[in-house]
């Protein structure tokens, strides 16, 4: 059953691309969130942490 | 030095809507506790109303949009205002937020048991109402982001990030998935049919676990969780990287719903690998909430708030950890269809939301009411009463799971089932359903008390309504040179923008490509539309919730082909507005029912299931052989049908009535042929009629016919 929907599926015209794009989206994006949290500085995100309490 | 600014939080909504979750709460477990019991001692199913068809969905309903729901608004009313150290925007909007909110509840208590609903699951209920969520929610948006936007606190903290990204998420699912073509006010047709439907109801409910039951909580886990413990949250970075990780992955994960179903192969190998890497995400949010208490365990053995949010974060990683597994295909043909997905929602349901709600409304009722708790032995016994509850719930559902699963499977030597009645399979479960409803009993005992600690607790105290508060006004600060994800934490809009664009990504690219196939399914000639008497028929096994306990897909295995016959295949659904596949064989698949029994088979086993089948737990349907079928609508249903696509000839509507009548007295008269010997008087308009025409019908389409 899954081979002759399959069949149907290879008729999209590029459909071959679909998973090369996913992944270099999920990539590139990944690359970057880590890429920034990294960079971030330390104070920086101890301040951000802390607002849930009050500064007196 | 600035000026302080002063202003108030609102404490009266929130204390509105903890009184709404605790009594809904309730409600939505007393519900549960009964359909739990149905299974057991079927005469409780006393009412058409009150059938388990019926109320399950009632059950669900209620627990996830009135006692999670109100919930998650509570946490967030509350945390909000402090996170942005400002009031909400407007307390008119707090207010119809609110009572907006309940009505929408009450009509779903008021509609589901009558049968008003469109059989997709959690998203029952009908056109009218699902406007009303639509109009209540932006509402609520326009709320949130109005707070944001007058905030005196520069940073937007990881937690309103999670409630931006469940907002717009939820928007967009429920709109997309209620699409809809009106019949009259209480009636409407799924715009989308057979596999399409399935696919997006799926991503739909999928992702209503991911933006309702999750996000919006794991927003209140970095508020709450570091209030009650007195620390900052264990890693700030680790946060980033879960929320942005968890809502890019989450979206595309729908599929593992139809493993092995009519659902194209890629559609279903891109949920699986998704399911799969969820699980980095997910644990990593859990880890950071239990590391948050480092250092702080001996409070947790002396805090009952604390360990409830520790027994909450504990089910969210069992459950986030168990769904990868459930999505893998060797799984998933073991524990789809069965009660192990029972015991998997309700660790999550229980476990994660019920004691993440438990935890927070013991630090949040003494707060606002500016007192201590009432009682901590009977907060400690509400916990224990709930986590044994929990177990007792799902230790039975999982071996029942098991057995099920191991039942339906299982050949003899021979080569032929061992179990070839599908009923023995149930039988055999009673004990271990009995066991779960007495786990459901101890969770909403454990419920029970702890309503009464608060109101002891309200007793006590006093509501700080207004709560005085003072801040700086927000500084508009020069920011040249910061880093650009400081720019996106600032703005609350760019923050919504980027987390639609992150969900959208994966919501097109798992659906586009299923639309694409729309044109392309296989028809399959011999497939036609439903007649018109056999359309009424199976609307009226939507109404009963049939589908809460029979699916409708046999899937390509050879334990099932032996059993029910031939797969089911994508192109014998085209014509299915909403589809019924199902997600529960509490009972037998009836794809293929059509033809396997004579009608009078049908007309007694639905009069007294116990006629045909001793020992069945499916509720009596006497009501069915008295009432009249409605047929008023029936033109208004066809051409309803034909503008979603399904090719009824033009004028096929205005024949209807004798169509039906002619169909009708045939079924009815081949019932009183076959009960001779009883003297049966069969009723030919009514409703009974016109479900075993649609049950006659079912999955006949594509069988050889001996002519």
């Amino acid at each position: 059953m899954l081979k002759f929907i399959k069949h149907h599926l290879t008729n999209i015209s590029h459909v071959e691309i679909y998973p090369i794009i996913s992944f270099l989206i999920f990539f590139v994006f990944f690359a970057a969130v880590i890429y920034w949290v990294i960079r971030s500085s330390k104070e920086e995100m101890d301040k951000l942490a802390n607002i849930p309490f009050d500064k007196k | 030095m600035t000026k302080m600014e002063r202003f108030s939080y609102d404490n009266a909504i929130v204390r509105n809507f903890m009184y709404a979750t605790v009594v809904w709460g309730i409600i939505g477990m007393l519900v549960g506790l009964t359909i739990a019991l149905q299974l057991v001692f079927p005469v409780l199913n006393f009412a058409d109303f009150a059938t388990f068809g019926r109320i399950r969905p009632l059950h669900t309903n209620a627990v996830i949009f009135a006692f999670v729901g109100n919930g998650m608004f509570a946490g967030i009313y509350y945390s909000l205002q402090r996170l942005c150290k400002a009031r909400m925007f407007s307390d008119a909007l707090s207010s119809i937020n609110f009572w907006g909110w309940q009505l929408i509840i009450l009509s779903a208590v008021a509609t589901l048991p009558l049968g008003i609903t469109t059989s997709k699951e959690y998203a029952e209920l009908e056109w009218p109402i699902d406007l009303g969520i639509t109009v209540i929610w932006v509402l609520f948006g326009w709320n949130m982001f109005g707070t944001i936007i007058k905030r005196r606190e520069e940073h937007l903290y990881v937690a309103i990030w999670f409630y931006i990204a469940t907002f717009v998420t939820v928007a967009v699912l429920h709109l997309v998935n209620s699409f809809a073509i009106p019949v009259t006010l209480f009636k409407s047709y799924s715009w989308y049919a057979g596999v399409q439907d399935a696919l997006v109801q799926w991503w739909y409910g999928h992702n209503a676990v991911a933006f309702f039951l999750t996000t919006p909580f794991l927003g209140l886990m970095y508020y709450f969780v570091p209030k009650a413990a007195m620390r900052p949250v264990y890693s700030y970075r680790l946060s980033i990287v879960h929320f942005w990780a968890l809502i890019f992955l989450y979206i595309w994960a729908g599929p593992h719903h139809l493993l092995y179903t009519a659902l194209p192969d890629w559609a279903q190998s891109l949920g699986v690998v998704f399911s799969i890497m969820l699980i980095a995400p997910s644990w990593g949010g859990m880890l950071n909430g239990l590391y948050t208490l480092r250092g702080a365990w001996d409070k947790v053995q002396e805090e009952p708030i604390l360990k409830f949010m520790v027994v909450a974060l504990t089910s969210y990683g069992m459950a986030t950890f168990e769904g990868p597994l459930l999505s893998l295909k060797e799984v998933n043909a073991i524990a789809h269809f069965t009660d192990w997905i029972v015991a998997h929602v309700h660790v999550g349901g229980l476990g994660w939301n019920g004691f993440m709600i438990f935890g927070m409304l013991y630090w949040l009722v003494p707060r606002i009411y500016a007192t201590n708790l009432y009682s901590k032995p009977l907060a400690n016994a509400h916990f224990w009463l709930g986590t044994l509850g929990i177990a007792f719930y799902a230790i039975p559902m999982y071996w029942a799971g098991f057995m099920q699963s191991a039942m339906w499977k299982e050949f003899t030597s021979e080569g032929v089932l061992a179990y070839p009645n599908f009923l023995q399979t149930v039988t055999e479960m009673r004990f271990l359903y009995m066991l779960r409803a007495f786990g459901g009993f101890m969770y909403l005992c454990g419920a029970i008390i702890m309503a009464y600690n608060l109101a002891k607790t309200v007793a006590q105290g006093s509501l700080i309504a207004n709560e005085e508060a003072e801040s700086a006004p927000l500084q508009v600060a020069n920011h040249t040179g910061d880093h650009w994800h400081r720019w996106i934490e600032r703005k609350p809009i760019q923050m919504m923008v980027l987390s639609l664009v992150v969900i959208l990504i994966g919501g097109l690219v798992e659906l586009v490509p299923t639309f694409l196939v729309k044109s392309n399914i296989p028809t399959i000639e011999s497939v036609k539309p439903y007649t018109s008497l056999e359309l009424e028929g199976r609307d009226l096994y939507i109404k009963e919730g049939c589908s809460n306990c029979h699916t409708q897909m046999v899937r390509p295995f050879r334990s099932e082909t032996a059993r029910y016959g031939e797969y089911s295949k994508a192109g014998e659904f085209v014509y299915d507005h909403p589809f019924l596949w199902g997600s529960k064989r509490t009972g037998p698949d009836l794809h293929r029912i059509g033809g396997k029994y004579g009608h009078s088979w049908h007309y007694r086993h639905m009069l007294d299931p116990e006629l045909t089948s001793p020992g069945s737990i499916m509720p009596k349907y006497d009501w069915m052989f008295e009432r009249t079928l409605d047929i008023s609508n029936t033109a208004a249903k066809i051409n309803a049908m034909r503008a979603i696509g399904v090719p009824y000839p033009e004028g096929y509507e205005n024949n209807v009535e004798a169509e039906m009548k002619a169909q009708a007295s045939k079924i009815a008269a081949d019932i009183e042929n076959e009960l001779k010997q009883d003297g049966v008087k069969v009723k030919p308009d009514a409703e009974i009629i016109a479900l075993i025409a649609y049950l006659q019908r079912l999955g006949t389409d594509i069988k050889i016919k001996n002519e």
